[in-house]
């Protein structure tokens, strides 16, 4: 995971964290005309803290990501980013904070070759958005680029048109896309919905495997996953987070036992 | 769009030494060195009619064209005001160089006149370009549209500065280098060069980092904002590119008509363009050449081939209007898309563009 975290841009990175917290919502809430999808949030989550998000399907977990990231406006509520409001910032603005994400349903560049792709992702978060020279050999992202699909074990199929990957394959180049640049903090929305257990593994070994001041919020409908990817869980229902805490004290929980055996889950 | 998927996939997966490898002469495909070598030699092959009427006229509405075709194709967004930016060019070279009209033309020297003009012109597109990229699809035409027709009646009605309904005539090249540039052999070889320089920079920045950002926001502009991109500001920049190389065209534009007037604005005109674009092709740079010169053929001849079996000529329109139909019905995606089906099955690869023509040529999502 070389390309994730060179020295130089952890130094950055890490003088920037200082003491805020990654991220600080305050009475979040959004409505799509009068249904809550999102009622009330309030989440503190420190630097470099891994926490997963668990509830049911419509719980509101996305549109948590959402906004978080600036995709949606929230109808109320305050939105921090290391000690910055970002409520009203575009998605973008974000983004060259340090914010990164992932879609559970991919958003890719269908026709575009895989490295094309990630070198997109690289280009987003440096200067020069708007560069007229075409990259060389030497180019520095084109090698962070390539250090990154590799990292996501994508190596094989790097000049790949996307829409020609398999699905795993396109979850995989998700993750790589998020991990573009120097990513703060991350939030992954199902990353291993659909995967093979192989699969699975290589994710969980991938986010194991993240540089440790690296924070992140990870969807997951499958608490085994979720519990060896994370320190604390929130759980949310009906746009609420009715729990928090560490994954044990959620597995043993009779509330959550009850909604999880009860249905309340499915496996996505 | 698997079209441009070719576009944008060539280059970088290159991983070029230089960038201007991908241009160095001995990469160019045979038929790119065919139709150059044609297009420098036509003066010998063409009379000065067609050189300046049909070929001049044909590369300068290429351009403006060519400059819809980089905001649609790349950028996903269809303006109707290229044309009013390139009259509002020629409008402001009248205007502040010289002209028949000398109560109002300041008639500074070419050399000023001239970058005025490409600026007004370039930032009244900008400006336009602002306005409409915060919409999408038939909200951005219409936009644009409205904006053309505002800007045709207000040279129609403006008598201060653009003198209304007769505009501006008189309006000539300088006489520079002692060659007389209206002479046609002169002038084509002025609006190739240039029509040459606007084709090669847009296939250039195509397939530079902000070309292909520009087609990430027209794929995908949600991701795109995720991945760190400005999109407004993306789109807005591709309108500064577009306008700039319409505005150019706008002043060989009057300098091959000799004059401009609020027809040269006018709404026909600005749809012309755009079915310029679409019959040529809006999938490659290439494609709005090709367009304009089957529509300035059209427009030359049609009103005699009418006559001759036996219609009115004033319906040349029509032949117009059903090339255009036939064109669309049978390839939505142009010439171009003819062309390109064709080549698909020879299963060449194309070395200027980096594309290789064995893969779907078909269009839509
Ligand atoms: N853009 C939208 N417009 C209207 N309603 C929406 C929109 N996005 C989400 N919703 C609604 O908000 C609620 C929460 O949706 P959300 O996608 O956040 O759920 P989720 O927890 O991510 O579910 P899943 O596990 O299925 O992904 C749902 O009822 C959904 O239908
Ligand atoms: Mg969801």
């Amino acid at each position: 995971m070389n390309a994730i975290a060179s020295p130089s841009t952890m130094a950055s990175r890490l003088s920037g964290t200082g003491t805020a917290n990654a991220l600080e919502l305050r009475g979040v809430s959004k409505f799509f005309g009068a249904l809550a999808a999102m009622q009330d949030i309030t989440l503190t989550v420190k630097p470099g803290e891994r926490r997963a998000v668990l509830g049911s399907n419509g719980a509101g977990k996305t549109t948590l990501f959402n906004c978080i990231t600036g995709d949606f406006l929230p109808t109320s509520g305050v939105v921090r980013m290391f000690g910055e409001d970002v409520t009203k910032f575009p998605p973008h603005d974000r983004i060259r904070r340090g914010l990164r994400r992932t879609y559970q349903i991919s958003l890719l560049f269908g026709g575009l070759t895989v490295i094309d792709n990630v070198y997109l992702a690289c280009r987003g978060v440096s200067r020069n958005r708007f560069s007229l020279i075409r990259p060389g050999r030497s180019d520095a992202l084109m090698h962070s680029a390539a250090d990154l699909i590799d990292a996501v074990h994508l190596g094989e199929v790097r000049d790949t048109l996307v829409s020609a990957l398999s699905y795993g394959q396109q979850r995989q180049l998700e993750i790589a896309l998020a991990l573009a640049g120097a990513p703060r903090f991350i939030l992954f929305d199902e990353p291993a919905a659909g995967l093979s257990p192989a699969e699975r593994g290589d994710l969980i070994e991938i986010l194991n495997n993240l540089p440790g001041h690296m924070g992140y919020i990870i969807i997951e409908h499958d608490m085994d996953v979720a519990l060896r990817v994370s320190e604390s869980v929130s759980m949310m229902h009906n746009g609420r987070i009715f729990k928090e805490g560490k994954p044990e004290e959620i597995e043993a929980d009779p509330e959550v036992q009850e909604l999880y055996l009860g249905g309340g889950f499915t496996h996505g | 769009m698997a079209v441009t998927e070719d576009v944008t996939s060539g280059p970088i997966n290159d991983r070029q030494q230089h960038w201007w490898s991908g241009l160095s002469l001995s990469s160019i495909p045979a038929p790119y060195w065919f139709v150059g070598v044609l297009m420098i030699l036509l003066p010998v092959l063409v009379g000065p009619f067609m050189l300046f009427q049909v070929f001049g006229w044909a590369l300068i509405l290429g351009m403006i064209a060519l400059s819809l075709m980089f905001l649609g194709g790349y950028g996903g967004m269809v303006s109707l005001v290229q044309m009013s930016v390139a009259a509002c060019a020629a409008y402001m070279l009248a205007i502040f160089g010289d002209s028949a009209i000398t109560q109002i033309s300041l008639g500074w020297p070419w050399w000023i006149a001239i970058p005025i003009a490409l600026i007004i012109a370039t930032g009244f597109g900008t400006l336009s370009g602002a306005l409409a990229v915060r919409t999408e699809g038939i909200y951005t035409i219409m936009i644009t549209l409205a904006i053309a027709s505002a800007f045709f009646y207000f040279t129609r009605q403006n008598y201060v500065l653009f003198n209304g309904f007769s505009g501006f005539n008189g309006v000539k090249p300088p006489q520079l280098f002692g060659v007389d540039w209206r002479q046609p052999i002169p002038f084509y070889y002025l609006t190739l060069f240039w029509a040459a320089v606007a084709y090669l920079s847009v296939l250039y920045v195509s397939r530079a980092p902000f070309g292909l950002a520009l087609q990430g926001v027209r794929d995908n502009a949600r991701r795109m904002e995720a991945l760190g991109y400005n999109v407004t500001a993306h789109r807005i920049a591709a309108f500064v590119f577009a306008s700039f190389i319409a505005a150019v065209a706008g002043i060989l534009l009057v300098w091959l008509n000799g004059q401009v007037s609020p027809g040269t604005a006018g709404i026909g005109p600005a749809i012309d363009v755009l079915i310029i674009a679409v019959i040529g092709g809006l999938s490659r740079p290439v494609g709005p050449f090709i367009g304009a010169v089957i529509y300035v053929l059209l427009r030359t001849f049609a009103l005699d081939f009418m006559v001759s079996i036996g219609l009115s000529g004033e319906r040349f329109q029509l032949l117009v209007g059903l090339v255009f139909l036939a064109i669309v019905f049978w390839s939505p995606d142009g010439i171009l898309g003819l062309w390109e089906r064709w080549r698909n099955r020879m299963n060449a690869t194309d070395k200027l563009t980096g594309e290789a023509h064995n893969k779907d040529g078909g269009s839509g999502p």
